[in-house]
């Protein structure tokens, strides 16, 4: 066995039942277009994206609706030809629950695509390749959607050799890549050779874990090309993560506050890879996923939907929840966050929805004390010390949990999952880092009001210098008898005005 | 004799020099002390505390006359921190200063708006934008709110807009979990 076919274990991980097979006895299942398409503006990593439309206009499937706003934005598409009739905040699948800028597609039902333009990116060369997947909308669909493009750009600067495929899709009960493999394995191959052609790499390599056999199957029957490679990992959650499936392949740990890309190494999601040889080779912008719909439905499935589809019309066609509880996670159960409504849409991050099973509901198992077994501690894939975050949390010392590198906390879950206490670990880190990262913005605002203000009292003292300056300058400018002319000129002036008004009282 | 004369004078002069020249080198300008405590206040230069700004009352905090319990923007954070910083007993905030509110920002109703410039003049850090017989506006951005843009304002067209939070400002929450009284853990 060479040296490169070797699994390099992380430390940490959780082997927890995967759940994922209730979902894949059926094939992906495409649905009738909606009545309505909700078309959030943000549902990716960065600067919410610019308006290209106006309410009321009609468009075509594919159309560009909204640009992507700098470099770290992405555009959106019109799923399927309709009219645009509002835009107006709504109810998105964020962990807030907070509204956020939507526009409604109605669709008219006949689906016409704009004119899509094969892109010839040997002929057009990098940069314009580049330039176009901009405004191709398409994000990570594993579930970060952070923008494709700036992962294909940093190429630039580093020498990629490796292309690194996240199958690997760790998370319980997802199974939307897992299905993807098995049924369009053929797209994701082709979209393997264009990505690395894109990135100059010299390999490509499919992380995939143990527990799909029948995806990789399909993949091993079609992979003849020798500079793609399989490497079957063990089921270890969160072995999706990207720097653990990095660690896994290659035993390279990247380092915190560095990107793969500096080590020569791109990690794409399959479904990214698919969605991006969609649009080099057909044209087509990203308006659909697979999403799985699984848990407490009558038929958990996955299905291929159009962004903007009502999560209430996938869960009508599952038949419904058996145990009715109108309670949805979306994401895993170990990093997914409950959603706010079933009302609200399907976006590009939203790979998995799980209808609630009742136990997992079930009246919170009591929190306890922690007793520092540290359970938490060996389970931590990123070799963090959980127990000691938590009362750092806890009682809100922030200085100390950033200490303990706080931010390099992947959120996992892990530890929250081990714990014999029951603590909700995760939620007292992710509070510490939102709390930390707000404190960081407003001393930054304040740092903005000081300079501004210490600029606003240098200008005016200035300006008061300036006026005084002036002043003397004309006062030393009038001699004596100048001076005493002024005042007789003003005196007459007064002695004409007070006669004017006499006159005139008398002709009264 | 003369030999261990001259070292000394030698050695005294050298370190004479070294420390003559570092004093100019690493002169420090500003008082530390101030601009340690003047980063710690919240900068919305509002004048709640007494005095002109958020710079006057960090000078006033340093030499003593000033209490650290005088900022309602800063909040009870502030207090604490400021408490740890000058190692003084945390006390609460005097209330004859104002109560902490949440942000807000200023928004100029543009159709009352005469252009007198008066809230232009208040402004401590030049948020608001207009000349003189033209509609004004804030720059949302730079607004501190600190609210001294409202009294001189002749038409009362300003109003204070508590800040909202959205999907962007959003944060996550301090979790808590209901604790489960004794008597009835001992019946499981």
């Amino acid at each position: 066995m060479k040296i490169i076919d070797k699994i390099f274990k992380f430390s940490g991980g959780i082997r927890a039942e995967t759940y994922k097979d209730i979902s894949t006895k059926n094939p992906i299942k495409s649905l009738l277009i909606p009545k309505k398409l909700i078309l959030p503006l943000r549902q990716h990593v960065g600067k919410i994206s610019k308006l290209k439309i106006k309410v009321g206009d009609r468009v075509l499937k594919g159309q560009l609706i909204a640009e992507a706003d700098g470099n770290v934005s992405a555009a959106v598409h019109a799923p399927t030809s309709g009219l645009i009739t509002s835009m107006e905040k709504e109810l998105i699948p964020h962990p807030s629950g907070l509204p956020d800028f939507c526009l409604t597609l109605v669709p008219d039902g006949k689906d016409i695509w704009m004119d899509r333009k094969v892109i010839d990116y040997k002929k057009i060369g990098f940069n314009e390749t580049i330039k176009k997947l901009r405004n191709s909308g398409i994000v990570g669909l594993g579930g970060a959607a952070f923008p494709s493009h700036l992962k294909l750009t940093s190429y630039q600067k580093n020498q990629v050799h490796t292309l690194i495929i996240n199958a690997a899709e760790c998370e319980p009960y997802i199974t939307c890549d897992d299905m993807l493999m098995r049924e369009r394995g053929l797209d994701l191959i082709k979209g393997i050779l264009l990505v690395q052609e894109l990135l100059g790499a010299k390999k490509s390599i499919i992380g995939i874990e143990d527990n799909k056999p029948e995806a990789i199957k399909v993949l091993r029957g079609l992979v003849i090309d020798s500079n793609i490679q399989i490497k079957v990992v063990p089921t270890i959650y969160p072995s999706g993560d990207a720097k653990r499936l990095i660690y896994l392949i290659n035993g390279i740990q990247i380092p915190k506050d560095k990107r793969s890309s500096e080590f020569g190494i791109q990690m794409f999601n399959v479904a990214t890879l698919v969605s991006i040889h969609r649009y080099i080779n057909f044209g087509e912008p990203s308006i659909s996923r697979i999403v799985t719909i699984t848990g407490n439905v009558h038929k958990p499935q996955n299905y291929d939907v159009l962004f903007g589809t009502p999560l209430e019309y996938l869960i009508k066609d599952t038949g419904g929840q058996i145990v009715n509880n109108d309670t949805y996670i979306m994401g895993g159960p170990m990093m997914g966050f409950k959603l706010p409504s079933k009302k609200v849409p399907v976006t590009k991050a939203m790979n998995c929805v799980i209808s609630a099973e009742p136990e997992m509901l079930a009246e919170k198992k009591e929190v306890l004390p922690c007793i520092r077994c540290a359970r938490c501690a060996d389970a931590c894939p990123v070799m963090l010390q959980p127990q000691e975050l938590y009362w750092f949390a806890k009682s809100k010392q922030l200085e100390s949990a950033e200490e303990y590198k706080l931010f390099d906390c992947i959120e996992c879950g892990c530890c929250s999952y081990v714990c014999p206490s029951n603590i909700p670990l995760v939620q007292f880190y992710r509070y510490a880092k939102s709390e930390i990262i707000e404190n960081v913005r407003n001393s930054e605002e304040a740092n903005i009001a000081r300079e501004r203000n210490e600029f606003r009292i240098k200008r005016l003292e200035r300006e008061k210098q300036e006026r005084a300056e002036r002043n003397a300058q004309r006062r030393a400018q009038n001699t004596p008898e100048e001076k005493s002319k002024l005042i007789d000129e003003k005196r007459k002036e007064i002695s004409d005005a007070l006669n004017r008004i006499s006159n005139t009282k008398e002709k009264i | 004799m003369i030999t261990s004369i001259l070292i000394v004078l030698f050695l005294a002069l050298l370190i004479g020099a070294i420390l003559g020249f570092s004093s100019i080198k690493f002169k420090v300008d500003g008082d530390p002390i101030i601009e340690k405590i003047d980063s710690i206040l919240p900068q919305t230069q509002c004048g709640q505390c007494g005095y002109p700004g958020c710079k006057p009352y960090a000078t006033a905090i340093a030499s003593g006359d000033a209490d650290i319990n005088q900022c309602p923007p800063g909040g009870d954070d502030g207090v604490r921190k400021l408490a740890e910083f000058m190692g003084v007993e945390y006390k609460p905030l005097n209330e004859d200063h104002g109560i902490p509110k949440p942000k807000s920002i200023a928004l100029i109703d543009e159709d009352t708006c005469i252009g007198c410039t008066l809230c232009i003049q208040a402004c401590p850090v030049d948020a608001i934008l207009g000349a003189a017989k033209q509609m004004h506006t804030i720059i949302e951005k730079e607004c501190t709110g600190c609210e001294l843009c409202l009294p001189p304002c002749p038409v009362d067209c300003i109003e204070m807009i508590p800040i909202q939070e959205s999907t962007e400002n959003w944060k996550w929450k301090y979790p808590v979990h209901q604790l489960k009284e004794v008597s009835q853990r001992v019946r499981h």
